[in-house]
């Protein structure tokens, strides 16, 4: 077994929690939707199926792609989040510029107890409904999580597991909520988390591509740090000029 | 439903195209061209780059 320096594991934990934290309280809420509707066990089935669906998948490939040179999967994965991570970090500048709606879970909640609501219940046996939208939702949602889970801990070179530890942990706190709440997570600010994430995977993505491509960091790892100001700053330099340019 | 997670998966890193495609043509060009052209301290360029593309995509969406 290999030991793992979890001080260097950190940014890994934290993306991989922020980002996961995100997507399972979108699928959260039409789990509770399905849940209230059609009853908890077609609920629960439907997301705990999808759940081991994922699990199977980091399982498999996780370590199928820390076979692969790590120059290779760097530039591979590294432009795949740069893609993603920078498509989420525009879409937060346009939402934070009032260009583009806010995500509201409550509205998505109340659509989907509208839509759940048209179809008629099963008396008995499973709930084809209930299961099959808790597994979608949790299914597409998770898919999402799975590839920063295995883009974070294998284009960092053995960081899956303290990937997996933030998105695991992310899954307990949105169960615990959930659990709680028995509502839609709606108060958290849920645009400057996608921020947030959006920074962390545009900075881990640009470092590992020039990582791939034989540059030097200056200051190595830490370097990390700066990329994340520059995006900080790019993005807030980019909300003023869109605010300004919209009015204009 | 497969149909459903593929889209689901592919619209993961490509929303709006041409920033998309401008994102992997200046990683071409940075990882390809800068170290031929032998300039200083390419990952600070490869970096200023990306945040250039991403201000300059959201401003223009902005303005459509």
């Amino acid at each position: 077994m290999f030991a793992i320096d979890w001080t260097h594991a950190g940014p890994t934990v934290l993306a991989g929690f922020l980002a996961s934290l995100v997507e399972f309280i979108e699928a959260l809420t039409v789990v509770l939707a399905v849940g209230v509707v059609r009853g908890w066990k077609g609920a629960l089935g439907g997301a705990g199926l999808a759940l081991l669906l994922l699990l199977v998948i980091v399982v498999v490939l996780g370590p199928t792609l820390t076979r692969i040179p790590l120059d290779v999967v760097q530039l591979g994965v590294g432009t795949l989040l740069l893609l993603f991570g920078l498509r989420w970090l525009r879409k937060a500048i346009l939402r934070a510029a009032g260009i583009i709606p806010l995500h509201d879970e409550d509205a998505l909640f109340a659509k989907e107890v509208a839509t759940l609501s048209r179809f008629a219940r099963a008396t008995q046996g499973f709930d084809r409904v209930a299961v099959s939208a808790a597994f979608k939702i949790t299914m597409v949602e998770g898919i999402e999580v799975v590839f920063i889970v295995i883009a974070l801990g294998a284009a960092g070179g053995g960081l899956l597991v303290p990937a997996s530890v933030g998105a695991i942990a992310a899954l307990l706190l949105v169960v615990a909520l959930g659990l709680v709440l028995h509502k839609p997570v709606s108060t958290i600010p849920e645009n400057t988390l996608k921020f947030t994430v959006g920074l962390l995977l545009s900075a881990f993505g640009t470092f590992w591509v020039g990582e791939g491509g034989g540059f030097d960091w200056p200051g190595a790892d830490w370097s990390l740090l700066g990329l994340f100001a520059l995006f900080l700053g790019a993005s807030l330099l980019a909300v003023r000029l869109c605010r300004k340019g919209s009015v204009a | 439903m497969i149909k459903t997670v593929l889209a689901e998966f592919i619209g993961l890193f490509v929303d709006d195209v041409p920033f998309a495609v401008t994102i992997a043509v200046w990683l071409l060009v940075a990882i390809l061209v800068l170290p031929r052209l032998g300039v200083p301290a390419p990952a600070l360029v490869l970096a200023l780059g990306l945040a250039g593309i991403l201000v300059e995509s959201a401003v223009r969406r902005a303005r459509r």
